[in-house]
């Protein structure tokens, strides 16, 4: 045991290898939160006035609303007026190409292992990065424009596609959903927007890359994307921060809507800063992601792979409106030292026939805590519903926590829903078959670990899945025992 | 979601009823029991009912329980009763020794017990020994909600049952509760306390049933103390009236190698809800905690078990099943701890439930809290209907229809049925199920 726990140790004293600033002027709002900081908002994104007006109502229910705190997790309280609420880099001349961007910008890219240029000639992926808050840099729009699939910053759409916009925006998650994404719909800075016209089916994966940077930014993305009737889509989201003193503040709303026959495919690779291994620092993150199936036979996939963050609090939820529509939830959490991850999802069936499948591995080293909060709510209409969940849980070590808290509410006799969960760790009879083998101890782990994911990492794209398998052995390295 | 309502006029009530009930003790008012009594009606008018933004009570709306000015059956004088009531609920086929409460009161005893075994009324050895059950009565149970508060503060009698060491009682006990009236609107609050010395055993039955026309509300505390490798069995089984509300409250706690059963089967009531919570502070020891509900009409049973593993080495076991029928609602909450030293923990829990009528509806939520490495921790929800493969199975072997869905539901009972170990007691469960199962099917063909 001593050997494995010198192993564990190593690996969790490994450093946050993503830490790094880059020193790009940013234009600022100053700290604090008021309607003048929203007006001041709107008016550097040269918003109409519809917008503002849909953003200071989301303010003012804001003000009237408590911060949730029935989440498992703990954290001193957020001083919302000590947050800056707005920040872009300064230099933004109009590009034609990425040389002509800000040497800086290009760097960081560089070191977060973006390659812009060859991804446009090799992997095929068109990438809107988002650097702080403001999209400096879009690929691929025009093969994309051939489909007629709009995908753009957000501001970009709210100035291009109003109609669209304004009719699906706030259509999932309204601006007085909860207290976060109440926030996120009053501040919103930017984040993407995707359409994919009927029938067509997106040729490449969809990705953005968001990164906190500047000092005490929240940062508040707006997600939403729409596949229209027959379509299919599979984005991808993935993030690392600089490594920080003071807690940032997140707080991103994702809205998806599918209707007929349409399908989303959304993939996250979360690895933002968890804090140091004292647990000082470390990113907030206070997400909304919800899908909407509205038509028939539409599906929506949500794959996650946590392993950021000082704090999480995300619940990708599906709702399956739609006859036959299908929700699945595959996520992977990982949380060490301080880390407090409460993730899950909600599927709620209003149509019938629909399905839906959670799959949830959480593993928890260190002094972390890590728990699976999830819903399965059947209709009373909601004939012929099918859900199956499992939620397996791993634990590393005697200090850290590994909680399930699934509801399970079924108004429908036909319903059929089934819910697993176990706890266990890595065993120790494992680990000495692979020694025998020849496989040094961590290496042992890094197999029965990336096994244990196995099924979330295989619903992710290619791309992801590599990262994904780096950042569970980067997480948890030596924290196996 | 509603304001909190407040019921400060309820509240009242229960406080005035409580004044009356210090009058009419006439002296026994100083005495250790109505310390607690009165520490619990100081807490219950602190706080508020629970209501639906407990976490605890998210999906038990208990408005009902609270149109009712409940008269405390402690305030009122004896209850006469006929014989024949008695004999009807006492379940007669299970040879025992017996104890009949009437309304919380100890009503007759039929005992045959070996030396070293106090068994009997509360209130009674409350006046003779109080030494015996002082240190054991109340340490349990917080008064953490109204209800047990209620409890507390009106309990006057119970059954008490304390085992010296190395004594195994060969017969169970039965203990019936007979609560109901035809005048009043009862608040009946029995307070039990089961106390087992090292090495000992025994199995009780309590069998809870209602009389009477008017509604009435049981509102009962259990405190049980497994000490070293003593070996409880509890069976408990709940007939209220269909119109009347139970609320119990069952708190163990066990040391080493200690062994501490439950059964709950739920036939009766409006509402129920029954907590039972049992914490592990000796290694090696276990507890097994079963349930049957059976949910009728516009029945809401709520089940909540808490298991906290406090050392290393124990072993927890729960399986809760329910038939739900017609607008039944069934909530199932169970919740496991394993705390930071109790390594090598064994903890297993499972809550299947069969939806009959499209009417009926259930709420489950499994609830693990890990705070230990090496521990295997499983718990497993599943609902659904009655399997139409077997269905048709059993249909094309030429058995009839209403035998049919019996046969599946019966089959479906039979994990927790079996584990019974006295027989007589299994077979009458049976026979209530199968007396349920009529009912439905005169309901559903």
């Amino acid at each position: 045991m001593s050997d494995d726990m010198k192993v564990v140790e190593d690996l969790t004293q490994s450093e946050y290898k993503w830490g790094f600033t880059s020193n790009v002027e940013a234009d600022e709002a100053p700290k604090g939160l008021n309607e003048d900081i929203i007006r001041f908002i709107s008016a550097k994104k040269n918003e109409p006035e519809w917008m503002l007006e849909w953003r200071l109502k989301a303010y003012k229910y804001w003000l009237t609303m408590e911060e949730p705190h029935w989440a498992k997790s703990k954290y001193p309280p957020i001083d919302y007026q000590a947050t800056k609420y707005y920040s872009a880099p300064k230099k933004m001349p109009k590009l034609n190409s990425l040389q002509e961007a800000d040497p800086e910008l290009i760097k960081t890219f560089e070191k977060l292992g973006i390659p812009l240029e060859e991804q446009k000639h090799l992997a095929g992926v068109a990438v809107d990065t988002v650097f702080d808050s403001v999209s400096v840099s879009t690929t691929f729009k025009e093969t994309l424009a051939e489909k007629g699939i709009i995908f753009c910053p957000i501001s970009e759409a709210i100035e291009k596609h109003p109609d669209l916009f304004k009719k699906y925006l706030g259509s999932v998650v309204p601006p007085t959903d909860n207290y976060f994404a109440a926030l996120n719909s009053a501040v919103f800075t930017d984040g993407s927007f995707a359409y994919i016209p009927k029938g067509v089916r997106c040729p490449m994966e969809l990705s953005t890359y968001f990164r906190i940077n500047a000092q005490n930014t929240g940062q508040f993305e707006r997600t939403l994307l729409i596949a229209d009737e027959g379509s299919y889509v599979s984005y991808l989201e993935g993030c690392t921060a600089p490594m920080r003193d003071e807690n940032q503040l997140h707080a991103a709303v994702v809205e998806l809507v599918i209707l007929d026959n349409a399908e989303i495919k959304y993939s996250t690779v979360q690895n933002w800063f968890p804090g140091d291994k004292d647990g000082k620092g470390g990113i907030y993150n206070f997400v909304t992601k919800r899908a909407a199936c509205r038509g028939r036979n539409s599906k929506v996939s949500w794959t996650q792979v946590e392993t950021g963050s000082a704090i999480t609090w995300k619940y990708p939820s599906c709702i399956l409106q739609g006859d036959n529509s299908v929700g699945e939830f595959y996520s992977v959490a990982v949380t060490n030292n301080f880390q407090q991850a409460d993730t899950g999802t909600k599927m709620i069936h209003l149509g019938k026939n629909t399905r839906s499948t959670i799959i949830s591995k959480g593993i928890s080293a260190g002094k972390s805590d890590n728990s699976y909060r999830g819903l399965v709510k059947v209709n009373k209409n909601a004939d012929g519903a099918r859900n199956f969940s499992q939620c397996d849980s791993m634990l590393m070590g005697d200090k850290c926590g590994a909680h399930t808290f699934p509801y399970i509410e079924i108004d429908n006799d036909t319903a059929i829903v089934e819910h697993e969960a176990t706890t266990s760790k890595v065993g120790e009879d494992q680990i000495f078959y692979l020694n025998q083998r020849g496989i040094s101890t961590e290496d042992a782990v890094n197999m029965i670990v990336n096994g244990f994911c196995k099924e979330v990492f295989n619903k992710l794209p290619m791309e992801f899945a590599v990262e994904a398998q780096k950042l569970l052995a980067v997480s948890l390295e030596g924290s196996v025992g | 979601m509603n304001k909190i309502p407040e019921n400060t006029e309820l509240k009242k009530w229960y406080s005035d009823q409580f004044d009356s009930f210090e009058n009419k003790l006439n002296g026994g008012a100083d005495t250790y029991f109505h310390q607690i009594r009165k520490k619990a009606i100081s807490r219950f008018g602190e706080i508020d009912f629970p209501h639906q933004k407990n976490e605890d009570w998210k999906y038990t709306n208990i408005s009902p329980v609270l149109k009712y000015n409940f008269k405390p059956a402690s305030v009122l004088s004896e209850t006469k009763i006929e014989d024949s009531l008695i004999e009807n609920a006492f379940i007669s086929e299970v040879e025992c020794c017996s104890f009949v409460f009437v309304n919380g009161r100890l009503h007759s005893s039929k005992t045959n017990f070996p030396e070293g075994v106090t068994a009997g009324s509360l209130s009674e050895i409350m006046k003779k020994n109080p030494e015996l059950v002082k240190q054991h009565i109340a340490s349990l149970s917080e008064n953490d909600n109204s209800f047990s508060a209620l409890n507390a503060a009106f309990s006057e009698d119970g059954f008490v049952l304390l085992i010296d060491k190395n004594i195994q009682l060969e017969k169970p006990i039965q203990v019936l509760f007979l609560t109901g009236s035809d005048t009043e609107n009862l608040l009946a609050a029995p307070r039990n306390l089961i106390v087992a010395g090292k090495n000992s055993s025994a199995e009780i039955i309590f069998n809870y049933r209602g009389f009477g026309s008017k509604v009435y509300l049981n509102s009962s505390v259990t405190e049980v103390f497994a000490d070293d490798a003593s070996n409880i069995t509890l069976y408990n089984l709940q007939e209220e009236n269909d119109d009347s509300f139970h609320i119990e409250k069952l708190q163990a706690h066990q040391t080493a190698s200690s062994n501490f059963t439950h059964f709950s089967f739920t036939l009766g009531g409006k509402i129920i809800r029954n907590d039972i919570n049992t914490k592990l502070s000796g290694e090696n020891s276990a507890s097994h905690l079963w349930g049957l509900y059976l949910g009728k009409n516009e029945q809401l049973i709520d089940h909540h078990t808490f298991i906290d593993h406090s050392v290393p080495h124990c072993e927890s076991n729960e399986l809760f099943k329910g038939i739900l029928d017609d607008n039944s609602r069934g909530v199932f909450n169970g919740k496991i701890l394993v705390q930071k030293d109790a390594q090598k923990t064994n903890a297993f829990q499972s809550n299947k439930a069969v939806l009959l009528n499209k009417n009926a509806k259930i709420d489950t939520k499994p609830q693990l809290e890990i705070y230990a490495d090496d521990v295997k921790c499983t718990h497993g929800a599943a609902i659904g209907r009655l399997d139409d493969t077997a269905y048709f199975y059993i249909r094309s072997r030429g058995i009839p229809a209403d035998v049919a869905k019996s046969m599946q539901i019966r089959a479906f009972a039979t994990d927790v049925v079996e584990k019974i170990e006295i027989d007589e007691l299994k077979e009458i469960i049976n026979h209530k199920i199968f007396e349920h199962l009529r009912r439905v099917e005169v309901v559903n063909e």
